[in-house]
């Protein structure tokens, strides 16, 4: 049984020039899997993260067949019934907390807003979890985080937080958007291990975004690759190295490698047929 | 001792520009064509008692040493002898200032009680039928040339409906009836507990206090909104979202407390401009503040008013300012 199943997902903003479609029927489903989605910018990784969770502005439209959370049409909610479904039962960690924290709110007052809102709870209650979700992601000191602001943090332990926060009312579903590229390369994987830890222990599902293979590789059980607004490759991320789709290989030679030094990286010479092709369904 | 460091810094910016200030408005003083010693002797008066009177004046001191006598003077609160009335400048401001002080803070709060919310949903439901109705009541404030609505206002609300009060700042029955305690009329009358003075003077600063209070709604309106816009586009307000928080709430919570800092700076120079007393709006409602004080010194060379009126006006400004200052230490932790 899948926790959510995306069928034919369309994502379109209306501009003066005609629609422009960013995803472009794109379905999978998600288990309690690390699914990562990968592509270059533009490609709409980012649109379905944010599609899911309803969060594309007017005038931006999402369509779908269904996407199905569970049994329930994610797409059928009233916005206040979705509301519920944000933080409660799918979170999202996006790119970098320095923006993505309220930079004149203290943490810890974010971190037990996002606890309360998913529980009947008095301040001390949702205080004292609070610090035990930041202990969850190693941080030290957290009564002294807690009275701390934004940027008097780290980038590692600022993305650490919002794992954090983004964890307290125990969503079934995360969606990590880029969580690692804003991040020094050295705490990249501590992050990483962190958030594939609590992920693990709880038994979620995660959509990984990002645009690096090597890190989706390794990382994932699942990879949908994704070029402009469709999916044209589906494979297990440990056969990554065995993807067939024209555009997935030339990715993956543009890469440099220390085990197979090239005097001259190749350059992906991209063919127009590729964006013409339908959506390879990401159904496991 | 960090704080006393902190509060002897700010007092020390504080005085070093009032000292700019006074610089400048003495060297204004300097340039004017315009004779002091003339202005006070008249023009049919013996050379004996021009120069008794340049000496008296201190005129024939070097620059320096004028400069020091000017801010000797200035800070015991001497801004010479009004040549108009014959009397104390400062006992002239300590009047005309308190009226453009009422009309100004009745009006900035009008524009921020009305101005900050209009803004905040015009830039909430951009593009709304409520955005663009925010977007014409803006543009007719900023048009509007105000002598024309002050007339018009007059017009209606005074001559046709008799809603409000007619220029001036009381009826000519309430005409220095009430003790100057603040000199605040709306203020003195409460503390007296003389009703029929409060609602008088109360009919009679509605208008021009809306007139001004819509100026300032326009500009504090507008600003509002694109403030707003941009802290909306911003991720922690996707976080907050994300969180599952309503829409008010992301809102008032979230986008409005990243604003307040800019906020304050734009509502300050507004009362400042307020401050400086509006010189039409005062002249066609006959109201005795700063402003038309002022002009009538000026278009009669009476420097030593227009040099006094400066000081304070600017002294305002100042004060504005750093009071803003502090108020961003407070309300943003990375001013800190």
């Amino acid at each position: 049984m899948s926790l959510l199943d995306v069928e034919n997902l369309w994502v379109k903003f209306p501009t003066r020039q005609g629609v422009f479609d960013a995803v472009r029927g794109v379905s999978f489903t998600l288990g309690k899997e690390r699914l990562g989605i990968v592509g270059e910018s533009g490609s709409g990784k980012s649109m379905t993260g944010r599609a899911i969770l309803r969060l594309i502005r007017p005038p931006g439209i999402v369509q779908a067949d269904h996407i199905k959370l569970g049994g329930d049409d994610l797409l059928q909610k009233s916005e206040k019934d979705m509301r519920a479904v944000r933080g409660q039962r799918i979170s999202m960690v996006m790119q970098d907390p320095k923006f993505s924290l309220n930079p004149v709110m203290r943490i810890g007052d974010q971190l037990i807003e996002a606890y309360r809102l998913a529980n009947k709870s008095d301040r001390k209650g949702a205080k004292s979890t609070a610090i035990e979700a930041l202990e969850a992601v190693s941080i030290r000191d957290p009564e002294r985080v807690m009275r701390a602001y934004p940027h008097e943090m780290s980038g590692g332990m600022g993305q650490r937080i919002m794992i954090a926060m983004m964890l307290i009312p125990d969503p079934e579903i995360l969606i990590a958007d880029e969580p690692t590229s804003a991040l020094d390369v050295s705490v990249q994987r501590q992050v990483l291990s962190i958030m594939d830890k609590l992920v693990t222990d709880r038994g979620m599902g995660l959509i990984f975004i990002s645009h690096d293979l090597n890190l989706v590789a390794d990382f994932c059980d699942r990879v949908l690759i994704m070029y402009s607004g469709r999916v044209v490759e589906v494979c297990q991320a440990d056969r990554l190295h065995e993807a067939t789709h024209p555009y997935t290989r030339g990715l993956l030679k543009s890469l440099p490698r220390l085990d197979q030094p090239q005097g001259k990286l190749q350059v992906l010479k991209r063919d127009p047929a590729w964006a013409d092709a339908p959506s390879v369904s990401g159904r496991a | 001792m960090p704080v006393l460091w902190k509060i002897a810094s700010v007092i020390g910016s504080i005085l070093v520009t009032m000292l700019g200030l006074l610089f400048v408005t003495f060297i204004i003083g300097r340039v004017m064509p315009i004779d002091p010693v003339l202005a006070i002797v008249g023009e049919r008066a013996s050379q004996s008692t021009y120069d008794a009177v340049y000496v008296q004046l201190g005129l024939d001191k070097p620059l320096i040493v004028q400069f020091l006598y000017y801010i000797g003077d200035v800070v015991r609160g001497d801004f010479g002898i009004s040549l108009l009335n014959a009397r104390p400048v400062a006992e002239d401001i300590a009047r005309v200032f308190p009226a453009t002080l009422e009309l100004a803070t009745i009006g900035v709060i009008m524009g921020v009680v009305l101005g900050v919310p209009l803004g905040v949903i015009a830039a909430v439901k951009r593009g709304s039928w409520i955005d663009q109705v925010a977007r014409v009541v803006a543009l007719v404030g900023y048009s509007m040339p105000i002598f024309w609505l002050g007339l018009v206002g007059l017009l209606i609300f005074y001559g046709i409906l008799g809603w409000v009060g007619g220029p001036g700042r009381v009826g000519i029955f309430y005409v220095d009836v009430m003790p100057t305690i603040t000199g605040l009329l709306l203020v003195d009358s409460l503390i007296d507990g003389n009703w029929a003075v409060f609602k008088d003077a109360f009919s009679h600063i509605i208008l021009p206090a809306s007139l001004l209070g819509y100026y300032s709604l326009a500009y504090i309106s507008r600003m509002t909104r694109s403030f707003m816009l941009e802290q909306l586009s911003a991720e922690y307000i996707t976080t907050a979202r994300v969180k599952g928080m309503s829409e008010w709430s992301v809102v008032w919570t979230h986008a409005f407390k990243n604003i307040r800092v800019q906020l304050i700076t734009v509502i300050a120079l507004s009362y400042a401009g307020l401050l400086e007393g509006s010189v039409l709006t005062e002249i066609i409602f006959s109201w005795p503040g700063i402003g038309s004080y002022i002009t009538t010194a000026l278009l009669a060379a009476d420097m030593n008013a227009v040099l006094g009126g400066t000081v304070v006006v600017g002294a305002v400004f100042i004060l504005l300012n750093i009071f803003s200052d502090l108020l961003y230490k407070f309300l943003d932790p990375r001013a800190k």
